[in-house]
């Protein structure tokens, strides 16, 4: 039962870090650069537990933000150097950080507690046995898993950074042309996305994999952008979508015994459709009203 | 790579010779695959480059997986048929979707793309982890489409691949000029009567097919890279469509050798990512050093044209101080250039003795001095210079003062023919429009001569 607790506690607040990050990356037309980013922060947290041999979570964040940026730098300069498109460049870096990284991941099987399967589903279940102690292994306070601590304190830079920066970032995501006109370093905003980007990502990543992330950040947030009226209510919404998704996958998980983090995917998939239903539905009811009532 | 060797015991040398020997007749069989594979998908992946629409590999390889495992789910088989037309089924499903999405909600095209690639992943895992626990027979190994395992590859895979593979060859051959016209000009193909959706829908079917039969070997999660980096390598070698898309399959073609041993080197090995990592190989060498585009080749072009301009400007100058001095004194100072040129000391100094080694200039203690090739090359400058200034004044009515900077640049780069033409246009062809002379070909010959 404490275990439950602890898997839906850290999978809800993964939901809500994604979604919040996630709404950013869709205003600012990011969304691929999210999907990029989250492939390649697997090679940032194998390459920093190779390097240090440890997997405190600082040293897991500083992996994930310089390999995540570097991937933003990297897409970018290729589209400017190389001249190809943006979305192409972004591909040949990320699936080339992927590759790298789920090679080191096949060579160091064993030394390294990831394996293929975890890259891709994360281990949500296991969450609640990996934990850590205040104060020695012995005789220390357990204070609850590891992941949920990490995706916790995510979190919360993540909820600072938006609330200090609220007017900035609105300015940032709906008007880049202003923000520029203002004397807005567009630039640091863009890497400052792609720093919470990453951080989340990999706070995520025990939990849901590197993939999974992506159906995190982009479908609630997509979800949110198709009905909010404004930035403050995409953001609430968002977050109401991936709790939902979290409760609906958690169960649908429970009865069909698949995987926990594949399932809250899926239902936030399907919320978001049944959306575009809704929505669809209401978009021909009023298309109907008003040719009924010029045909009167 | 010393890691890997201590992953395959010291054997590895002998099962490379094996590998070659084809001692297993089904390495053949794998290999052949493979290189078929790499070259069709990344010919199909060209045309999808050019359509811009880069990404759409990777979402399509992940829509692919529910289907996959709907298939098996369904019939209970391995059946490579089967699990082909299931992965073609979902993954058109999800092609559609992303064109639906974009057109008819608020919906970007880059979001669209991220949401079906994540939702149809995700389906397919969830379906993947409910089959593991279910108790039917032979669903070991179906989790190895996710990273691609050659060696894991049976016959029947392989038939398979080596249809469809042929298939969308022969098919891009046959239908090529329209492919062609589509990729770079959709509206001009419409306009001339071309069923260009009917098209757009078999590009879109040799896409899923190349990307759904590729599963086995290279997986869904890296799929993308074999469609998208060999064009993006090949584009830096030639500017021709028909060679840009035969480098392309080349790569794909080497990269598949290369990936397809060293799974079989090293079992535990996943081909994907060796694919993906042996084509990135090849991209940046492509990028830096292809020989007509890369970025090395671009950058010493570049270099030498700012030689060129440097070396003639200096020329321009030594003839501008010349005709100041009525060409009664031919020997000037490092500081006069520089009075009427700015440019840094340490490229004044670097390009002067350039000149001298070419023989355009010689330098004493009096100064530097223009010979008579150099005399006659620095005329030739000015007068393109001035008959370019005049042709500006003259026919796009600028005034005198708007023409210099413009001359200053065309300069470097007119011809002779095109000299002569400006000589032909020109009702002025004596003076610019600042009052100087044009110096013509014959007259600084002979000034040279009376020198």
């Amino acid at each position: 039962m404490i275990n439950d607790i602890w898997i839906l506690a850290t999978a809800s607040l993964v939901a809500a870090a994604c979604a919040l990050v996630g709404v950013f990356l869709i205003l600012r037309r990011q969304a691929l650069m999210g999907d990029a980013i989250s492939h390649s922060v697997l090679l940032g947290i194998v390459l920093a537990y190779l390097i240090t041999d440890s997997r405190a979570l600082p040293i897991m964040l500083g992996g994930a933000v310089i390999i995540g940026l570097l991937t933003a730098w990297l897409s970018d300069s290729l589209h400017r150097v190389g001249k190809l498109q943006s979305d192409a460049s972004i591909g040949i870096v990320f699936t080339l950080f992927f590759a790298i990284g789920v090679i080191l991941v096949s060579l160091y099987t064993g030394q390294i507690d990831l394996d293929q399967e975890c890259v891709l589903y994360g281990e949500i279940a296991f969450v609640p046995f990996d934990t850590i102690y205040i104060g020695g292994l012995e005789d220390g306070i357990e204070i609850g898993p590891r992941a949920f601590w990490a995706i916790a304190i995510v979190f919360t830079i993540v909820l600072i950074t938006i609330i200090l920066s609220f007017n900035r970032l609105q300015t940032v995501a709906f008007h880049p042309n202003l923000a520029l006109s203002l004397g807005i370093n567009i630039v640091f905003w863009h890497y400052l996305l792609m720093t919470l980007v990453s951080i989340t990502t990999v706070a995520s990543f025990d939990a849901v994999g590197a993939i999974l992330v992506v159906a995190l950040l982009v479908i609630p947030a997509s979800s949110a952008y198709l009905i909010a009226k404004s930035l403050k209510t995409m953001l609430w919404i968002a977050v109401a979508y991936s709790q939902v998704a979290v409760i609906i996958g958690y169960s649908l998980s429970y009865a069909l015994d698949s995987s926990i983090s594949a399932s809250i995917a899926v239902s936030a998939g399907l919320l978001l459709f049944i959306t575009i239903l809704i929505l669809e539905i209401q978009k021909r009811r009023r298309h109907r009203l008003i040719s009924q009532s010029e045909a009167a | 790579m010393d890691a890997f060797t201590l992953l395959a015991p010291p054997s590895t040398w002998q099962n490379w010779l094996a590998f070659w020997r084809f001692e297993d007749i089904n390495v053949l069989w794998v290999l052949m695959g493979s290189i078929l594979l790499g070259m069709s998908a990344s010919v199909i992946g060209g045309f999808a480059f050019l359509r811009k629409r880069s990404l759409i590999g990777d979402a399509l390889a992940h829509a692919a997986l529910p289907g996959v495992m709907m298939a098996f789910l369904l019939f209970q088989t391995r059946d490579p048929l089967i699990i082909f037309l299931g992965a073609l089924i979902s993954s058109f499903i999800g092609f559609f979707l992303i064109d639906w999405l974009p057109k008819n909600t608020k919906i970007k095209a880059d979001a669209a793309l991220a949401i079906t690639l994540s939702f149809f992943f995700a389906l397919g895992l969830m379906l993947l982890s409910y089959i593991q626990g279910l108790e039917v027979s032979n669903k070991s190994g179906l989790d190895k489409i996710l990273f691609g395992q050659a060696a894991a590859m049976t016959e029947g895979d392989i038939k398979l691949l080596a249809y469809v593979t042929v298939f969308i060859l022969v098919t891009v051959v046959l239908f090529f000029q329209k492919f062609r016209l589509i990729a770079f000009n959709q509206s001009y193909a419409r306009t001339i009567g071309l069923a260009v959706n009917r098209y757009e829908l078999l590009l879109a079917l040799l896409i899923v097919m190349a990307v759904v039969v590729g599963l086995q070997l290279v997986g869904v999660v890296l799929m993308a890279a074999i469609l998208l980096t060999p064009m993006a390598a090949a584009r830096f070698w030639s500017n021709q469509l028909p060679h840009t898309l035969i480098i392309a399959s080349l790569l794909g073609a080497i990269s598949a050798i290369i990936s397809t041993q060293i799974s079989y080197l090293a079992p535990a090995m996943p081909t994907g990512p060796w694919m993906v990592v042996s084509l990135s190989t090849l991209f940046i060498l492509s990028l830096l050093f292809a020989p007509q585009r890369g970025l090395l080749k671009r950058y010493s072009e570049y270099n030498q044209l700012r030689k060129k301009v440097a070396e003639e400007n200096i020329l321009r100058t030594l003839y501008k101080l010349l005709e100041r001095q009525n060409f009664t004194h031919n020997h000037f100072m490092q500081a006069d250039i520089q009075a009427m040129r700015s440019m840094p000391s340490s490229q004044l100094q670097s390009t002067l003795k350039l000149l001298c080694k070419k023989a355009l200039i010689t330098s004493s203690l009096q100064g530097f001095k223009l010979t008579d090739k150099g005399l006659e090359k620095a005329a030739q400058l000015t007068r393109r210079h001035r008959l370019w200034e005049n042709y500006l004044n003259e026919q796009a009515e600028l005034s005198p003062e708007q023409v210099h900077q413009q001359a200053e640049r065309i300069e470097h780069i007119l011809t002779e023919s095109q000299e002569a033409q400006l000589k032909l246009e020109l009702t002025n062809s004596q003076s610019d429009p600042h009052g100087n002379l044009i110096p013509d070909n014959t007259r600084s010959k002979k000034e040279a001569k009376l020198k």
